[in-house]
């Protein structure tokens, strides 16, 4: 173990100041090591025992029917989340194509221009901005899409899920690119080469680990809320594509589901839990699949963020 | 620095792709500014009635009461404090664990590789899970515990609470910290880690001194953001924090006993209101949610200013 | 260096252009699949309502029905009364659902479509003994719990009124609702009536200032909560207490009778004189045999229909619609464990739906 390398860097300092500030030394380190162990091992139990109760509750729902078809009322047997499945995903979509340019292009202006004033504003809006409770958020798109198109819309429900993705993004690429060392800032700009290449080239593929990281994460927030989509995609019982109509979402359905009296539609709120988790999961690997350079094995073993080419 | 040999005739095109990008980025900016402000100028317009109606006793009243027309939410302020507080000293620790843990430690071992790409998907699939399944679970696993223990300490037995709601919004907003605190940790250069070993550091010397001191601005911003996250977070919290507008004077009655949160109070009565003024009040609340969060961030950029590299 | 980062981003550029291409066809393509979304069409129409809970259940399974008998969708989403309100004053709706009537209904009309009541559930740990003989509570006792007066299971007030049942000393919690509701409506409603202090004290409202006890967000919430806390009490809908076994209390009405709430109690209710626009609360109800805290529930939608660009087809097949939930549609009622409406009722809702015009116009609509 590594340890075993600083121990005979350490019975050298022991010759100077003694053999018992050693000991202490090493204690201090192992202990901290036990003490990193345990607090992670409990922050990731609850993760265990929620996937595993939503697993026990939700899979005897699962089979083809629940998957493909829409919903039926209360009394008929079968009817499935497939209009939700699909919703979600166009909500995501939608999402992600509002907030993801916007925030990488923001978090590098924030690295670029980090004294402009205009630059200590859009920190502080992103910070404020994480904090609006998802209702609001939805309430403020309703009053600014659904009231101007005149109806509920896929629209504005993407808009406001990327307007709650938003903050992280930014945040992740303002952090991540700072990290980039000065020396390759330089040696880049040295060389000629004019800044907007120097970002594109250089900086972006740098940090895409990170950069990816801030969008799945606001993704998968994103994937489960209810709150803003309550005004502004509405819900919508059947098949719909249109980004112009209301639309279905899981953590819509999951809601109602959950709320109702019928033992019947608990089990497919549980059911349909799962189905989120899993969805969640599939776009975490399916990402870091698309932006390494690694195979599809060495993905899903390694886990490390692929090097950006040093 | 621009080696003109190479770049002569194009020079031009070139100027002209910096500056367009350079504008692009600047748009980028004010596109986010502008979508804050045009929040809080639509949140401040709607709230605009209600502000007139309740002047200075939203803030300092506790009585919250639609039917009479008395909007104070002085309690909701102290639970969302509490909650988001207490939730942030709950997970910071182990956020921040599981980030050393998973550049300093985890690499070194024979089957790391493993663990690292478990626990970052563990940690990533937390975020995941929606708010409502949350609730349901808290409700499951949580509160019979904070039950067990009111009953011990003869407390009035509810079980939902500011300490219910403080534990899954921990276990909510870890992800955030977690996930962002490893990336930026395990950008800190390997010569300063090495320089640091080389002197003799053991691993927690370099992890506390070096390690940590480097990405200390990361790390503060990822808690910010996960601050926030807590402070608005509402689905979860409404369905644990017990919604109970009293305020008792003893702390701890106040943690193990129900509690409310200004977002929970949004969520919980936007849908039904009707009345004008009230639905006025809910979006004063929204804005003082804003302006909180204002405050709050304005202290973190200080602490980090006063304490960081 | 420069090499690997060129590869590396042309693989990423050309997956993600690869998905955008795919998603992109398929978005192209929706209006293709997607059904009903031109205006002028009759078939295939898509109507939009919005509101209440309580009624989600019976309602989706209404407009299922309707959908397969006259290829109609409707898509109802239960965002709360005060939601389908606000949504049909902002007319992104086509009709909204409430369980409070409107107070000021300016062009506006409301239907009932079904009965609803709220009963008061408990947990005591001889709950089962009871089932014979239940519970029994009167206003006055209820009130005084739910305001924090009588705090103990053993107090005497409630033994009065159940003679024979030892009750234990326990402590009584209340858990009333968190989010604002129809249900708390109903509830506050009974007891506006039938208690001063209550009058005074708290009102009526979807959303009270309670003096005591914790909230749970929805019908499940309080179920939830009452579940898990030895002694406590709270309030929930019939349907909700039927479907989940839940025991629940006899209320003595104003006849003095100690009525257990069920469908048929719970239409017994709606057996009086209801007011042509049908805007009335039933609760303490003077029928002699009905159970004092019911309920109807409302459909409301504009009388002019014609506004901002509304077809008179649109509006002829939203008034078919409502046709068809007061009368064959009631057949769903009683399965799902909703009471159905009294004649009188549908009489009142027939006379409204005809009183609709277009352009000021009466509406020719297919019933």
């Amino acid at each position: 173990m590594k340890t075993c390398v600083f121990e005979r860097h350490i019975s050298n300092d022991a010759r100077i100041t003694g053999g018992l500030l050693k000991g202490w030394r090493l204690i201090k380190d192992r202990g901290f090591a036990y003490l990193l162990f345990s607090l992670s091992f409990l922050g990731i139990l609850p993760l265990l025992l929620i996937v595993g109760y939503v697993l026990v509750k939700g899979i005897s729902c699962i089979n083809f029917d629940f998957l493909f078809s829409l919903p039926v009322p209360v009394g008929e047997m079968g009817g499935g989340i497939a209009n939700a499945i699909v919703g979600s995903v166009v909500l995501v979509f939608i999402a992600s194509l509002f907030s993801i340019p916007v925030g990488i292009l923001g978090g590098l202006y924030l690295n670029e221009r980090r004294s402009s004033k205009l630059a200590s504003w859009v920190g502080l809006s992103v910070e404020v901005l994480q904090g609006v409770p998802s209702i609001v958020i939805g309430i403020v798109i309703w009053m600014w899409v659904v009231l101007q198109m005149g109806h509920f819309s896929a629209l504005a429900g993407g808009v406001a899920l990327g307007v709650m993705m938003l903050p992280t993004v930014v945040k992740s690429t303002e952090e991540t690119v700072r990290l980039v060392p000065e020396s390759i800032r330089e040696g880049v700009l040295a060389l000629g080469i004019p800044y907007y290449k120097l970002v594109l080239r250089v900086l972006l593929p740098m940090s895409k680990g990170g950069i990816l990281t801030g969008v799945l994460l606001g993704v998968a927030r994103v994937a489960g809320e209810t709150a803003p989509l309550l005004f502004t995609a509405f819900g919508n019982p059947y098949f719909s594509l249109s980004i112009v109509k209301p639309i279905a979402s899981l953590p819509l359905v999951i809601f109602n589901y959950a709320t109702s009296p019928y033992e019947e539609w608990h089990r497919m709120a549980w059911g349909a839990s799962l189905i989120l988790i899993v969805f969640v999961l599939v776009l975490n690997l399916s990402a870091r699949f698309f932006v390494s350079e690694n195979s599809l094995k060495k993905v899903f073993l390694s886990g490390e963020k692929s090097e950006g080419g040093e | 620095m621009k080696m003109r040999a190479r770049y002569n005739g194009s020079e031009n095109k070139i100027k002209l792709k910096e500056w367009l990008f350079r504008m692009v980025l600047t748009a980028a900016g004010v596109t986010i500014v502008l979508l804050l402000g045009g929040i809080f100028f639509s949140l401040f317009v709607k709230a605009l009635p209600a502000i007139k109606h309740n002047g200075f006793y939203f803030i300092r009243g506790s009585v919250w009461n639609p039917q009479s027309g008395r909007y104070g939410i002085f309690s909701f302020i102290v639970g969302t404090l509490l909650t988001s507080f207490i939730a942030l000293i709950i997970s910071v620790p182990s956020a921040l664990a599981i980030s050393v843990l998973l550049s300093e430690y985890l690499p070194g071992y024979r089957n790391g590789r493993f663990f690292i790409s478990f626990l970052k998907n563990a940690t990533d699939l937390l975020a995941g899970v929606p708010s409502v399944i949350y609730g349901f679970w808290g409700l499951v696993f949580v509160t019979p515990v904070i039950r067990y223990f009111e009953e011990l300490l003869h407390l009035p037995v509810y079980g939902v609470s500011i300490l219910a709601a403080s534990v899954v919004l921990a276990i909510m907003i870890l992800p955030y910290m977690a996930s962002i605190s490893r990336e930026v940790i395990a950008l800190v250069p390997a010569e300063l880690k090495e320089a640091s070993y080389a002197l003799g550091a053991t691993r927690y010397e370099t992890v506390g001194g070096v390690v940590l001191r480097y990405s200390a601005s990361g790390i503060v911003a990822s808690i910010v953001l996960a601050l926030g996250r807590a402070m608005g977070e509402t689905m979860a919290v409404t369905m644990l924090v017990g919604n109970s507008n009293r305020l008792p004077a003893n702390i701890l009655r106040f943690i193990l006993g129900p509690g409310n949160t200004m977002a929970s109070v949004i969520a919980n009565e936007f849908a039904e209101a009707t009345n004008s003024v009230y639905l006025s009040s809910l979006t004063e609340i929204g804005l003082f949610l804003f302006i909180i969060s204002l405050i709050l961030n304005g202290i973190g950029k200080w602490t980090v200013r006063r304490f960081a590299l | 260096m420069k090499k690997g980062l060129a590869y590396g981003q042309n693989r990423i550029g050309r997956r993600l252009l690869g998905t955008l291409m795919v998603f992109l066809l398929v978005m192209l393509g929706s209006p293709v699949f997607a059904r009903g979304s031109k205006e002028h069409r009759i078939r295939g129409e898509e109507l939009l309502g919005a509101g209440a809970t309580f009624p989600y259940p019976l309602y989706s399974r209404m407009f299922h029905e309707y959908g397969r008998l006259r290829g109609v969708k409707v898509n109802y989403q239960a965002i709360g009364s005060g939601g389908g309100i606000r949504q049909l004053l902002s007319k992104t709706v086509d009709f909204g659902a409430t369980d409070a009537f409107m107070n000021n209904a300016e062009g506006i009309l409301h239907i009932p479509t079904c009965l609803g009541a709220v009963v008061v559930t408990y947990n005591l740990p001889f709950a089962k003994e009871l089932t014979a003989r239940r519970l029994r509570l009167s206003p006055e006792v209820i009130s005084d719990i739910f305001l924090g007066k009588i705090r103990k299971w053993g107090d005497p007030k409630i033994s009065k009124l159940n003679p024979g049942v030892s009750l234990p000393n326990m402590d009584i919690t209340v858990v009333h609702r968190s989010d604002g509701s129809g249900t708390t409506f109903i509830f506050s409603d009974y007891l506006f009536k039938t208690s001063e202090e209550w009058r005074e004290k708290i009102g009526k409202g979807k959303s009270l200032n309670w003096p005591v006890g914790v909230g749970g967000k929805g019908n499940p919430g309080v179920a939830g909560l009452v579940k898990q806390i030895r002694g406590a009490v709270g309030y929930v809908e019939l349907v909700y207490a039927v479907q989940n076994n839940m025991p629940y209390a006899a209320i003595r009405n104003r006849n003095g009778k100690f009525v257990v709430p069920s469908l048929n109690t719970v239409s017994l209710a709606a057996d009086i004189d209801i007011p042509g626009d049908t805007r009335v609360s039933i609760t303490d109800t003077s029928a002699k045999e009905g159970y004092p805290i019911s309920s109807f529930t409302w459909i409301i939608f504009y009388r002019e229909q014609h506004y901002s660009n509304r077809s008179i087809e649109r509006a002829k097949e939203l008034l078919s619609l409502l046709w068809w939930m007061v009368h064959d549609g009631q057949r769903y009622t009683k399965a799902l464990g909703y009471a159905k409406l009294p004649e009188a009722a549908v009489r009142r809702a027939e006379a409204i739906i005809n009183s609709a015009v277009y352009d000021g116009k009466p509406i020719e609509f297919g019933r």
